[in-house]
């Protein structure tokens, strides 16, 4: 879990949370597999078609602007996508990856160095991205929310705090 | 060192002395959900939980697809009311009442010093209210159900001064995207966004929503609206209970922009992103499918006022069509009393009720491949409007109306 390795999708600056999951479907697509096959629908469209297990999707600045919506975020998490390296995040965008589990890692210099196509590798443990023969640091998550994190997501965080199994 | 609106806020719900920056948990005063409420709920039982910790501080609002466009949404719309029966939770607004934005003030919840969370973007709105209000995500509100709290980071404060007599005809609407074209979608990332200068404080409250509605495109947390006489006789009688308004001191750390609006003009966001912002005279000319004024941004009763001025005895063009949709059950009513629905449908307009229409891409005027919509709404992503080969420009109600009588994108100034 703590490594995750695969192709990079890279995308450019401010893609918004409606080409990632469209408004449309937020209230008729709620089954995982099939929030997997509308991923990224009006971005890219061979992506959920070709997105393998541990693949990375990598932005530029304000990656998930725009709505609130978490179905941007579990739609990736559902399609595989084991890590989503950007310049910067939406808030709310960081927030929903957070909540949904899902690595997300602030590193403009891996951002940077990363070609569309291209494997990359992530330690989460050493905050560490490998591109070729390039290694890039990234900070950690705060530790107030690193738990949510590690748990898999605010969901199961929140039972493990009530105390229910 | 003085602290800033935002710090107060959120030093008060947690407790203690808070600085931006910091990470703290907190229990809101009010927290609004929409349409997705039936999708929270069967997040909420996922968590083994069945009582909701504080049925009082919630507020539901049907609003997104209302009423029901096909068998999904009077599903989810069904869900959404046996949760709140069983919740007993009471401050619920069923597909009559209107925009959650325009409903929740209008209701009396966006109150000074208050922390308002929703689980919707544009909750920034009640900013407008010298509120600390921002959106979150819909597990974040299954927890809050559950537990009543969330994290928040508190936001470092960017102050945005906007000075200068506006000229006849420019409104908040070309304000706040001349902004966001100079201050970019991220340029307010996390930020605590404090809209302030005699500009502002020369505004109505509706046109004080339309800044905090839209400060989130920005990339703001919070928009922001110190609370004055205007504010206070707004909330007289609509307040739900007493409170106490909170402002930034004036020594507080915090970056500040200024903007002279003196020589505004019309202003558009272009496709496909809400800081792809221009004059309207560099697009003039473009021609318009369908214009859709309303939405939580501009669907206002001064709005209508401006819409009207433009199209009073005047017919739209045959070519292009006109969707309007009152924010909310008041503003239809006020608009009906004043006449101005009358005039719409007389200069050709389709009059709709008062919910959010097309603004995601639900229905009551989605549109074609290759079609151009003029929306005096907040987003012209791609497939905003239920497609993703349409174009969609943002502008003020003035300029939709302009742009209604002449099926292309017009500077009304043009037609004064
Ligand atoms: S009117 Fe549009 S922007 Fe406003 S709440 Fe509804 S869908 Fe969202």
């Amino acid at each position: 879990m703590s490594t995750i390795r695969g192709r990079a999708w890279k995308y450019g600056d401010d893609v918004n949370t409606d080409v990632i999951f469209p408004g449309k479907y937020t209230y008729t697509v709620t089954d995982p597999a099939e929030m997997a096959t509308v991923a990224m629908e009006d971005l890219d469209p061979r992506f959920a078609k070709e997105v393998k297990p541990g693949d990375v999707v990598v932005g530029g600045k304000n990656f998930g602007c725009g709505s609130s919506r978490e179905q941007a975020a579990f739609c990736l998490k559902y399609a595989g996508v084991g890590a989503v390296i950007a310049k910067s995040f939406s808030r709310l965008y960081f927030r929903n990856c957070i909540n949904a589990g899902l690595p997300v890692i602030q590193c403009p210099e891996a951002v940077e160095a990363i070609e569309d196509g291209q494997t990359v590798e992530i330690d989460l443990t050493a905050g560490r991205v490998l591109v070729g023969s390039h290694s890039f640091s990234f900070p950690p998550l705060p530790p107030e929310v690193i738990g949510i994190f590690e748990a898999g997501g605010l969901i199961p965080f929140t039972r493990k705090r009530l105390g229910i199994e | 060192m003085g602290k800033t609106f935002a710090e107060k806020v959120l030093a008060r719900k947690a407790g203690k002395e808070v600085v931006a920056g910091e990470i703290v948990e907190v229990q809101p005063d009010v927290a609004m959900s929409h349409d997705n409420t039936a999708a929270i709920a069967k997040t909420f039982y996922s968590i083994g939980v069945d009582k909701v910790f504080n049925p009082d501080m919630h507020v539901v609002i049907l609003d997104h697809c209302v009423p029901a466009a096909n068998e999904k949404f009077a599903q989810n719309h069904k869900e959404a009311r046996e949760f709140v029966a069983k919740q007993g939770i009471k401050h619920f607004y069923d597909i009559h009442r209107g925009i959650c934005h325009q409903v929740l003030p209008e209701e009396g919840f966006a109150l000074p010093g208050e922390l308002i969370v929703g689980s919707d973007s544009h909750s920034t709105t009640y900013g407008a209210f010298g509120a600390f209000a921002t959106g979150i995500g819909r597990s974040e509100m299954a927890v809050i159900f559950a537990t009543g709290k969330i994290w928040l980071r508190v936001p470092e404060t960017m102050r945005v001064v906007i000075t200068g007599t506006l000229p006849e005809g420019i409104s908040a609407k070309d304000v706040i995207l001349y902004i966001i074209g100079k201050v970019t979608a991220d340029g307010a990332l996390y930020k605590a966004v404090e809209f302030t200068g005699p500009t502002v404080q020369g505004m109505s409250i509706a046109s004080r929503m339309v800044l905090t509605n839209m400060a989130v495109e920005m990339g703001a947390k919070i928009g922001y609206v110190e609370p004055d006489d205007k504010t206070l006789a707004w909330l007289e009688g609509r307040a739900r209970r007493p409170f106490q308004v909170v402002r930034s001191d004036p020594d507080a750390a915090m970056e500040e922009m200024v903007f002279d609006v003196s020589n505004l003009e019309p202003m558009v966001a272009c496709p496909h992103a809400v800081d792809n912002v221009k004059p309207v005279r560099e697009v003039k000319g473009v021609k318009v499918d369908q214009v859709f004024f309303g939405s939580c941004t501009n669907g206002r009763l001064e709005d209508f006022a401006e819409v009207v001025s433009v199209l009073r005895g005047k017919r739209i063009h045959p070519r292009t069509r006109m969707v309007v949709i009152p924010a909310s059950q008041q503003v239809l009513k006020e608009a009906l009393a004043a006449g101005y629905i009358a005039e719409l449908v007389e200069a050709g307009a389709v009059i709709v009720n008062p919910g959010c229409g097309p603004c995601m891409g639900n229905h009551e005027g989605i549109m074609a491949p290759g079609e151009v919509t003029l929306s005096t709404s907040n987003r012209n992503f791609k497939g905003r409007f239920g497609c993703k080969e349409a174009e969609i420009y943002l502008a003020s109600p003035r300029t939709a109306a302009a742009t209604a009588l002449t099926g292309t994108i017009t500077d009304f100034r043009d037609l004064m």
